[in-house]
């Protein structure tokens, strides 16, 4: 334990390796903040250099909808950043296929390029993370 | 806090930085640099430029790590460089460059 890591264990060894996190987003891009602290939250955390992904199921699967006009509700229309991910070397990002379908829309109607994965394989992709952060 | 330019108040947080995007105006960067006692280049005004359009795009400031490959990517490896930016804005590029441009405060590592 040291002082200057803020008491927080961090072993010469240990500083340099990758974990597997997976930042877990369900719900809707407006109404809540959940949306926008998660990516604010995944751009922070990009300095890290860690092994990150992102899904999005339920509604969460509407952040990525093209075509947000938020002017009528007064907030700011955040969806382009999900765009600048590419250049914070965030690229995997997954979309839940069923969610997608039940909300008739297709990977056409998403504003980046996404993996789609069936529930079954959502399950998977969740288990082999070291970190699962869920907003 | 606020700044004023050319007779005009405008309005800052408190680190200096517009609360107010759409306020932004040339003058305005010119007279922000001259606060900090820095005189804008041409080679400043790429930056800021630069950020500007970036967040058009993204509708974030980018963090510096970011920056610096974007800006490499855009002007060429002799620019895409900290050493490079740093000189320009010693004050760190994506803070300092963002103030000017009239963009919040990058988010995370500046």
């Amino acid at each position: 334990m040291s002082e200057t890591t803020g008491g927080v264990e961090m072993d010469e060894d240990v500083s340099g390796v990758i974990k597997k996190f997976l930042y877990v987003n369900r719900k809707a891009p407006y109404g809540t903040i959940y949306a926008l602290e998660s990516l604010e939250v995944v751009l922070i955390a990009a300095a890290f250099d860690q092994d990150v992904s992102l899904v999005f199921l339920d509604d969460g699967v509407y952040q990525l909808a093209k075509g947000q006009h938020t002017k009528t509700i007064d907030v700011k229309n955040f969806s382009p950043t999900y765009r600048a991910l590419e250049g914070y070397d965030i690229e995997k990002l997954y979309v839940e296929k069923e969610s997608l379908e039940a909300r008739g829309l297709t990977a056409e109607d998403l504003i980046v390029p996404v993996t789609l994965l069936p529930a079954a394989e959502m399950a998977e992709l969740m288990d082999g993370q070291d970190i699962v952060l869920s907003f | 806090m606020s700044i004023v330019v050319n007779g005009q108040t405008y309005e800052t947080d408190e680190e200096g930085y517009l609360s107010n995007r759409n306020d932004w105006n040339e003058d305005l960067a010119k007279e922000m640099a001259k606060v900090d006692n820095c005189s804008l280049s041409d080679n400043h005004w790429e930056v800021i430029n630069f950020l500007r359009e970036y967040y058009d795009e993204y509708q974030i400031a980018p963090a510096v790590r970011v920056l610096t490959k974007a800006i490499g990517k855009k002007l060429g490896p002799d620019k895409g460089n900290s050493k490079y930016l740093y000189e320009l804005f010693p004050y760190g590029p994506a803070k300092q460059a963002c103030k000017y441009a009239g963009l919040p405060k990058p988010t995370g590592c500046v």
